[in-house]
C-alpha cells in the first residue's frame, strides 16, 4: 500500500522541518509549502490525505488558503495550526469545514491522536462512498434466470472467467441482460468487495465521456467547479463496466487503449498521473469483428479487450427460459405493486412462448409489467399482453411475403392512430390515396 | 568490518549505567556499540522561554562529531528536548541518516512525581535509543505494539513496548544492511 500523503503549510522553516521529520518517521509521504500560493499549487497537482495549515502566514492568510483548498478538493481534511492568540480565527476555520485545530506548541500525543482521527474520518468517508456504491449495486442486482442449456453454458463461462482478472467482452442483442452478466462476473470475482462502476459509452457524447471516464480538475472546462474523480479512478480495486464499447469514438479508443496498457491516466486539465487497478468488462450489441474490418474499431484495442468473450443468446433461442422468466417478473412486480402473484393462462403462455421477442428479456419484462398493471383477477390472460404479443407478432412464420408484412404494419399504424388515415399516411410516408388503395387491397380492418 | 554505533553521552553526562545501555543497544542491533563522552556546544540549542533544548540543533552539532564514515552516533542528554511545533520530544533522529539524539529527562519516574527507579530509567533509555537508531537505519514507525519501533508519545507507551525489533522490522534492517553493502 502506498504511503498516506500529508501537506504541511507553514511559513516557519523550523516548523516545517520539525513536522516533516515527525511525519516521515511515522511513514507518511510528506510535502511542505511555505505559503498559501505554493500550497494551492501543490493541491492542484494532486490530493493529500491531510493538510496541516498554519493560520498566520504572510501573503495569503490561512483562512483564505483553506477556502481555496476546499474549492480544489471539497473532501480535503484540513487541520489548523495556530498560536493561542488566534483561537477565534481557528473557530472560524472550523466553521468553514476544517477537521480540527491545534495550538502551537502541540503535545506530541495530541498531534498523533488528531492525525489518527482525521485519517480515520477520511477513511470512513471513503469507505462510505464505496459502501453506497455497493448498496446501490446490490439494490440493482437481479438474479439471472435461465435453465436452458445455452444459459447454463453462459453461467459456466461466468464462473470460469470470474476467477481470473482477464478483460471480458459480453456480446448479445439489446435487452439480453449483458449488464447482469457483467455484474455476476464482478460478484463472483475477488474484486467483489470493491465497486463495479458502469459507463454507457453509447449514450454519452465524446467530450462528456472523456470527463466521465477520466475525471477532471477544477477549471478543466467551463462548469468544472470542482475536481471530480472519473469512473476509472472510482473503479480502483473493482470492475469497470464499459457498455456499448462498439460506439466509442476513434479518439476515445486510443485513450482507452493507453489506460488499459498502463493502468495510468491523468484527469482532464491535470498533469498528475493516477494509477487505477481495475478489471475491464465490456458489453456490446455490435459485431466488433465487422467494425474492425470496416476500420471504425481499432484492431489493437479489439485484441486488448477480446481476451474472453461471452455470447448471451437472444431470448428466441432459449424458449425454455421464457416461462421461468415470465413467472420471475410476475413475482417481482406483484411484490413491487403490493398485489398477489398471478398465474398465466395457457393461451397467454402459448403467446409468450411463440413470440419472437426482438427486444429480448427487457421486452418480456415490460410485457409482464404491463399485464400486472392493467390486468385484474388471479390470472394473466392473452388480452392483458401488449397488442403485438397478443396479435401473435411471433406466431407468424419468418418466411412471409412482403404483402403480408405490409398489411400487418398498416394495421398496427392505423390502430395506434385510432384509424386516422391522414395521419397514418404521413407516418407511413405515402399519400392518402395510396393508403386507401392498400387498405382496400389487403382488406385491412381496425383491430385486426 | 561493520562500522560501530557510538553512544555519545553529552557534555559530561556520565550516568553509572552507560555500559548497560550500550549492551542493550548492541543486543538489539547486533552491531558493535561504544559508549563515549562527547562535548558539543549546547548554548545555541537552548530556548530560554521554554527552558528546553532544540533537538534538531543538538543533532546538527552532533553530526559534526561523527568519528568515522558509515558510523552512527546517538547523543544522550539529561536535558529536556523539543522541536518547534511540539511541546517536547523523547528524541529525534535523521531518518535513514547518521545521527540521533535522546533525552532521559522525561524517562525518569521522578519527572512524573514518582520515586526514582534507576532500572526503569535504564530500560526506557535503551528502548528510546534503539528506537531512534532504528530511524537512523531507515525504519519508520511500526504498528506492532510490542515492537520497539512502535510510536510512543507518552512514557507509558514506552513501557508497553519491548526493547527489540519485531520480525518485520528486523527483516527490513537486514534488507537495508545487505543493500548498503
Amino acid at each position: 500500500m502506498s504511503a498516506r500523503k500529508i501537506l504541511i503549510v507553514d511559513d516557519e522553516l523550523s516548523v516545517r522541518q520539525s513536522l516533516r521529520e515527525w511525519f516521515l518517521e511515522d511513514g507518511w509521504a510528506v510535502t511542505t509549502a511555505e505559503n498559501g500560493n505554493a500550497a494551492l499549487q501543490l493541491m492542484d497537482d494532486g490530493p493529500y490525505d491531510i493538510v496541516l495549515l498554519d493560520l498566520k502566514m504572510p501573503g495569503m492568510d490561512g483562512i483564505t488558503v483553506q477556502k481555496r483548498i476546499r474549492e480544489l478538493d471539497k473532501d480535503a481534511c484540513v487541520i489548523i495550526l495556530t498560536a493561542f492568540a488566534s483561537v477565534e480565527t481557528a473557530v472560524e476555520a472550523l466553521k468553514l469545514g476544517a477537521f480540527d485545530y491545534v495550538t502551537k506548541p502541540v503535545d506530541p500525543d495530541d498531534l498523533s491522536n488528531l492525525v489518527r482521527n482525521a485519517l480515520r474520518q477520511r477513511e470512513l468517508t471513503e469507505e462510505n462512498v464505496r459502501l453506497k456504491e455497493k448498496v446501490s449495486e446490490l439494490a440493482q442486482a437481479s438474479p439471472i434466470v435461465g435453465d436452458s442449456p445455452k444459459m447454463q453454458r453462459v453461467f459456466e463461462m461466468i464462473r470460469t472467467v470470474a476467477e481470473t482478472d482477464s478483460t471480458v467482452v459480453i456480446r448479445g442483442e439489446s435487452g439480453t441482460g449483458k449488464e447482469l452478466i457483467a455484474r455476476s462476473i464482478h460478484a463472483q470475482s475477488k474484486r467483489r468487495f470493491f465497486p463495479i462502476v458502469a459507463v454507457n459509452a453509447g449514450s454519452i457524447p465524446e467530450s462528456l465521456l472523456e470527463s466521465e471516464l477520466f475525471g477532471h480538475e477544477k477549471g478543466a472546462f467551463t462548469g468544472a467547479q470542482y475536481r471530480r474523480k472519473g469512473k476509472i479512478e472510482l473503479a480502483h480495486g473493482g470492475t469497470l463496466l464499459l457498455d456499448e464499447i462498439g460506439d466509442v469514438t476513434p479518439k476515445m479508443q486510443i485513450d482507452l487503449l493507453r489506460v488499459l496498457e498502463t493502468k495510468r491516466f491523468t484527469r482532464l486539465g491535470g498533469n498528475q498521473e493516477i494509477v487505477s487497478d481495475f478489471r475491464l468488462v465490456c458489453a456490446t450489441h455490435k459485431n466488433l469483428e465487422q467494425l474492425v474490418e470496416a476500420g471504425t474499431f481499432r484492431e489493437d484495442l479489439y485484441y486488448r479487450i477480446n481476451v474472453f468473450s461471452i455470447e448471451v443468446p437472444p431470448l428466441r433461442e432459449r424458449a425454455d427460459d421464457i416461462m421461468p422468466l415470465a413467472r420471475f417478473f410476475v413475482a417481482k412486480y406483484a411484490r413491487a405493486m403490493g398485489k398477489p402473484e398471478r398465474a398465466v393462462s395457457p393461451e397467454a403462455e402459448r403467446l409468450l412462448v411463440q413470440y419472437r421477442w426482438p427486444g429480448n428479456v427487457r421486452e418480456l419484462e415490460n410485457a409482464i409489467e404491463r399485464a400486472m398493471v392493467i390486468g385484474s383477477g388471479e390470472t394473466i390472460h392473452s388480452d392483458d399482453l401488449p397488442l403485438h404479443v397478443e396479435n401473435g407478432g411471433a406466431v407468424e412464420p419468418v418466411a412471409r411475403s412482403l404483402a403480408a408484412v405490409e398489411k400487418e404494419h398498416i394495421t398496427r399504424v392505423l390502430d395506434d392512430l385510432d384509424g386516422n388515415v391522414s395521419q397514418a399516411a404521413k407516418v407511413l410516408g405515402i399519400d392518402r390515396a395510396t393508403l386507401y388503395n392498400k387498405i382496400k387491397r389487403y382488406g385491412v380492418r381496425r383491430g385486426q | 568490518m561493520t562500522p560501530p554505533v557510538y553512544l555519545a553521552f553529552l557534555n559530561g553526562y556520565a550516568p553509572p549505567w552507560q555500559d548497560v545501555v550500550a549492551g542493550g543497544v548492541r543486543e538489539a542491533l547486533a552491531r558493535p556499540v561504544r559508549a563515549v563522552p562527547v562535548q558539543v556546544d549546547l548554548a545555541p540549542a537552548y530556548a530560554r522561554e521554554r527552558e528546553q533544548y532544540h533537538a534538531t540543533l543538538i543533532l546538527a552539532a552532533l553530526l559534526r562529531q561523527v568519528p568515522e564514515p558509515g558510523a552512527r552516533i546517538l547523543g544522550i542528554t539529561p536535558f529536556d528536548l523539543y522541536i518547534p511545533v511540539l511541546t517536547f520530544v523523547f528524541g529525534q533522529s535523521q531518518l535513514d541518516g547518521t545521527g540521533a539524539v535522546v533525552s532521559t529527562h522525561r524517562l525518569r519516574p521522578e519527572y512524573y512525581g514518582l520515586p526514582p527507579d534507576e532500572g526503569l530509567t535504564v530500560e526506557r533509555t535503551i528502548k528510546e535509543a534503539v528506537h531512534e537508531l532504528g530511524h537512523a537505519f531507515g525504519l519508520v514507525h511500526c504498528p506492532e505494539y510490542g515492537c520497539v519501533m512502535h510510536a510512543s508519545t507518552y512514557v507509558e507507551e514506552v513501557d508497553l513496548k519491548g526493547a527489540s525489533y519485531c520480525g518485520a522490522c528486523l527483516e527490513e534492517l537486514h534488507v537495508r544492511r545487505a543493500s548498503a553493502h
